[in-house]
């Protein structure tokens, strides 16, 4: 899109955050402007073009606009700047460092750097004179809150290079220059630490993307052990308001075995995205035992600000995981939730009056979730070094209807499905992830199915299918008595719904306000489960049911407090030993 | 805004809808106030030289030749002092007969706090009524609706909630009020002494329904300006958010929008945060804590204002009727205070989150002993002694008559798991047990 001179225009029609320009000039899809009001300068972004009508949608008010306002083009799309110092950042929508911005209130037409520039990095060459070097490929790396931050050839930099010079082990700020590559023509291109990138383009500076196989874990059991979701991998938290979405979400974020975690706080509360900024700095990576702050970025565009933004948001944060996956890191990115970035969808398609698809959203609001979706995964760099983006998403069915567009169409995108149900909710069994609609097509995965019993156990899969049929088998049951009533079914009816109840309470259940039963590691996610298991194998003598239910709320009681007990010590053993003598009482 | 040196006059519409006007006008602004055949109106479009204005109070009368004068700037409140004790219509302009109030002038709908400007909220709400204090626990810069049902008293809840709060000031959004309504937190207010502490912009019934767009920002602009620039704790009361939402869609259908869900528009959703995320706990010490309500039709939360609503505040409160002790009570179970954790046990007694647990658990196996019993089985000792606990714990607890302080309600909860149950039963932690329980 290099122009020599830029395009302008002016503005002729104004319908709330949709703002029409008569261009003199070549304009392209997409690309970024300028809309002078006073002395504030409007971003905006073209998003239909008809004749010499450009449409753009405003990244703020526009209020006082009025036609004839100049607008000038700036020839490029939306873009992220990439450099070391994101890590611990807040950032809007449009990656504007929220922190650096003065007073209480957001200015209209204020934009800050979100980079450092002054700060001096420790850098370490990693490339050498002679090398033959794509896009991508690191040249040097510098120290990010102890994250190896790569220092890499500019995604936009088409075709092969040599390396010219690298500059020596030392200290540098992102602007200084660290690199000369030349191209096959003996062109020189001076480099520094810092790149963009268009949000809405992935980035694509990989060698190939296999197949998502390794377990992502998250220590949250009904996840991790039902239905897991990979490094690399896609989900979905479907959830009506008061389900607990936003509480599993940063119960996730903090746990996930991630290096880097993004948050996109998408059109949602502000309060929520204030506990993250307060909690965050207080708590320890339960891995690294550094703060969590050092490794999550946060990107918070809350329901109150402009909305064109907010659709930006969700871009700008998985352009910033495609960055730090270009390093070989592991990164989790949280969006909550995407219904509102659908939203900003709908707003936008309605002002450019067009033909609606179902519940007044766009036609295409499928593909365009699809493609987002498709934009997370794991990856093998250039180098053969493996990287990956997770992506949840958390999805506020409109009136908890999971026959909505947004639900329906992120079904088909997403490979996990946990859905959060209003029935276990209210009776606070939490979290609310219902375990017999939830779904992981990782679980199908030959790959992952290796995997998994070559690091957690060779009998987890079958362990973990078997677990599901208890529980649906519990549920059955649990129909059977309420309307047969307790009495008009066998006891054997009342032994299997409450070998359901275990598995719900001990393995399901969990405590996200406990210290120790908020975090549960794999290997002590497949111990518990074998424990549940070998209960729901043996026979009990019961004379009538209610006994069955009292017999077992003692056996989930014991189970619980071994929960809360640190894997392996004292108490847990003493728990187990009190349970293994109250089984014995009543064994066949 | 720049001020205009001269005003031009209009006087031919192009086109004329139930509640728009359109014109050829030149060197207007987005958002800009206008004055139509004596009516304040809004732009809402313009394409090239085409404006579109929103006549606040309908078209009815108007004629095509009407004269039409832009005032070059958006709709404006004028802030100080004098507000306090003051009742205003939509315009901002006093109905009880007062003066003009002098004081600086601000745009309303101002921008967002940023969120890193935020502080935590936390700061607890007392208001006696233990179905809320108790139960659902309101924190200053919260923003909670009550989801009633239109015959409920939920404009009675809200006032006795409004004057019992240690606010420094309330501010009452009033939308569609009922003339009778008004004259009741008029009366209410004034009986309580507190007058001087209140400041309401009311659109009743009698006024036209798209003037009550302008009331939440008149209101929260006010709030702003006492909780800014005053450092004050503000209280907003918003009633009733349904009509407000339905005033919205009668505006986006004569503009000819594509209706969304329920025939609102499609941006019902930023449309109502833009209002509920005004409430705020400012670093400087001042909040703005937003209490709304929100009417539903028979009960239907799945409507897509309860909906949106419920995405957007922190909780909702339910009134319901308890027939047995025939009172209004806060329903303990459909109710929630979403930022209850951060002052319950914290800066109320310790055993106040194990002690509201136990309890809505007892009043559970209430219901459950009563379904037992309206189906005609037997009941147990037990399931007796939770019908007994129930009621009760609904008189001297849930009923919204009732005005005690936090400490109280957990005593007198003590008193009726020790009256009706064995600490067994209860099944509160052991050390709290041995310090509270009473016999």
């Amino acid at each position: 899109m290099e122009r020599k001179d830029k395009t302008t225009g002016s503005v002729t029609g104004i319908i709330a955050n949709l703002v029409i320009v008569e261009v003199n000039g070549p304009v392209a899809q997409n690309e970024i402007c300028f809309i002078t009001l006073g002395d504030e300068q409007l971003m905006a972004e073209v998003i239909k073009v008809v004749g010499k009508n450009a449409y753009v949608q405003v990244f703020e008010s526009t209020r006082g606009l009025k036609p004839g306002s100049k607008v000038e083009f700036q020839g490029h799309l939306l873009e992220v700047t990439l450099g070391p110092g994101i890590l611990s950042r807040n950032y809007d929508g449009l990656q504007n460092d929220l922190d650096k911005m003065e007073g209480i209130f957001l200015k209209r037409g204020e934009y800050t750097d979100p980079l450092n520039r002054e700060k001096l990095w420790d850098f370490k060459p990693l490339a050498k004179p002679g090398d033959r070097v794509i896009a991508g490929d690191w040249l040097g790396e510098v120290n990010e809150n102890d994250m190896p931050h790569k220092i890499m050839v500019p995604f936009k930099m088409e075709g092969s290079y040599w390396v010219k010079k690298v500059v020596p082990e030392g200290q540098y700020t992102v602007n200084d220059k660290i690199a000369v590559i030349e191209d096959e023509e003996g062109k020189e291109f001076e480099l520094d630490m810092v790149q963009k990138w268009p949000v809405k383009i992935a980035i694509k500076a990989y060698r190939e993307k296999p197949r998502p196989f390794r377990l992502l874990e998250t220590g949250v059991r009904c996840m991790d052990t039902l239905n897991p979701i990979t490094e690399g991998g896609t989900g979905f938290i479907p959830g009506p308001f008061g389900t607990g979405k936003t509480v599993l979400q940063h119960a996730i974020s903090k746990q996930a075995e991630a290096d880097i975690v993004i948050i996109s706080a998408c059109g949602e509360r502000a309060n929520e995205v204030v506990e993250i900024f307060y909690e965050f700095p207080e708590l320890d990576d339960p891995r690294t035992g550094k703060k969590l702050t050092e490794r999550t970025i946060i990107i918070a565009n809350t329901s109150n600000m402009p909305v064109a933004a907010r659709e930006a948001s969700v871009y700008t944060a998985m352009t910033i995981g495609e960055y730090y996956r270009s390093m070989g890191l592991r990164v989790l990115m949280m969006a909550d939730s995407t219904s509102r970035w659908a939203q900003a969808l709908r707003e936008m398609s309605n002002r450019l009056e067009e033909l609606p698809g179902p519940d007044a959203f766009p036609m295409d609001l499928s593909a365009i979730i699809s493609n987002f979706y498709s934009r997370a995964g794991y990856v093998y760099l250039n180098n053969g070094k493996p990287g990956s983006i997770t992506f949840i998403g958390t999805v506020s069915p409109a009136g908890g209807n999971l026959k909505e567009p947004v639900t329906e169409s992120t079904r088909k995108a997403a490979r996990c499905f946990y859905g959060l149900s209003q029935a276990r909710a209210d009776s606070k069994r939490y979290p609310a992830i219902d375990p017999i609609d939830s779904y992981s097509k990782y679980l199908e995965y030959p790959e992952v199915q290796e995997y998994l019993e070559k690091n957690v156990s060779d009998h987890w899969l079958s362990d973990v299918l078997h677990a599901k049929d208890i529980l649906y088998r519990g549920k059955e049951a649990q129909e059977q008595i309420n309307i047969l009533g307790d009495d008009g079914v066998p006891i054997s009816f009342h032994e299997r719904y409450w070998k359901s109840e275990l598995i719900d309470f001990v393995i399901l259940q969990q405590d996200a306000f406990d210290k120790i039963d908020a975090v549960t590691p794999i290997k002590r996610q497949q111990y518990m489960l074998s424990k549940v298991l070998d209960v729901t194998e043996m026979s009990f003598r019961f004379d009538n049911f209610e006994a069955v239910g009292s017999y077992f709320k003692q056996i989930i009681n014991l189970f619980k407090q071994m929960n809360y007990s640190e894997f392996g010590s004292g108490q847990f053993e003493r728990y187990e030993g009190e349970l293994q003598a109250l089984l014995k009482e009543r064994m066949n | 805004m720049e001020t205009q040196s001269f005003q031009k006059i209009y006087t031919r519409l192009t086109n004329i809808t139930k509640a728009t006007v359109t014109l050829k006008a030149d060197n207007v602004g987005y958002d800009e106030i206008a004055i139509v055949d004596g009516r304040m109106a809004q732009v809402v479009k313009i394409i090239g030289r085409d404006v579109t204005l929103q006549v606040f109070s309908g078209t009815e009368g108007i004629p095509t030749n009407a004269e039409v004068s832009f005032a070059g700037r958006p709709p404006q409140l004028k802030v100080s002092d004098e507000l306090a004790g003051r009742f205003f219509n939509a315009y901002g302009e006093p109905i009880d007969g007062g003066p003009e109030v002098n004081g600086e002038t601000r745009n309303i709908g101002s921008p967002s706090v940023n969120p890193v400007r935020r502080r935590q909220p936390s700061n607890l709400i007392a208001t006696g009524i233990a179905g809320i204090d108790l139960n659902n626990s309101l924190v200053t810069g919260q923003k909670i609706p009550f989801f009633a049902d239109p015959d409920q008293p939920y404009n009675q809840v809200m006032a006795l909630v409004a004057l019992r709060a240690k606010a420094d000031k309330i501010i009452l959004g009033g939308m569609g009020l009922s003339n009778d309504d008004y004259l009741y937190f008029k009366n209410v207010f004034d009986n309580a002494g507190a007058l001087d502490r209140i400041i309401s912009f009311v659109n009743t019934t009698d006024n036209p329904p798209v003037e009550r767009l302008l009331v939440p920002d008149m209101a929260l602009t006010a709030a702003e300006y006492f909780a800014v620039d005053k450092n004050e704790a503000v209280l907003v009361l918003l009633t009733d958010m349904t009509l407000y939402a339905d005033a919205l869609s009668i505006v986006s259908n004569r503009m000819d929008q594509i209706p969304s869900k329920d025939s609102m528009p499609g941006s019902l959703y930023s449309d109502l945060a833009r209002i509920y995320e005004k409430a705020v706990q400012f670093p400087t010490g001042g909040s703005i804590t937003i209490i709304a309500v929100t009417t539903l039709s028979g009960g239907d939360i799945t409507h897509a204002i309860p909906d949106n609503t419920g995405y957007i505040t922190e909780g909702q409160l339910f009134l319901r009727r308890d027939s047995e002790i025939g009172k209004v009570i806060v329903d303990p179970f459909r109710s929630l205070s979403r930022l209850k954790q951060l002052v319950i046990g914290k800066q109320t007694r310790e055993d106040h989150p194990q002690v509201m647990n136990a309890a809505i658990r007892l009043f559970a196996d209430s219901v459950n002993a009563r379904t037992k019993l309206e189906n005609g089985f037997d009941l147990t000792d037990y399931d007796e002694r939770t019908l007994e606990f129930a009621r009760e714990y609904s008189l001297k607890l849930l009923a919204i008559d009732v005005n005690v302080d936090t400490d109280t309600m957990l005593d007198i909860s003590w008193e009726l798991f020790g009256k009706f149950f064995s600490k067994a039963e209860v099944a509160i932690r052991e050390n709290l047990v041995q310090k509270f329980w009473k016999n």
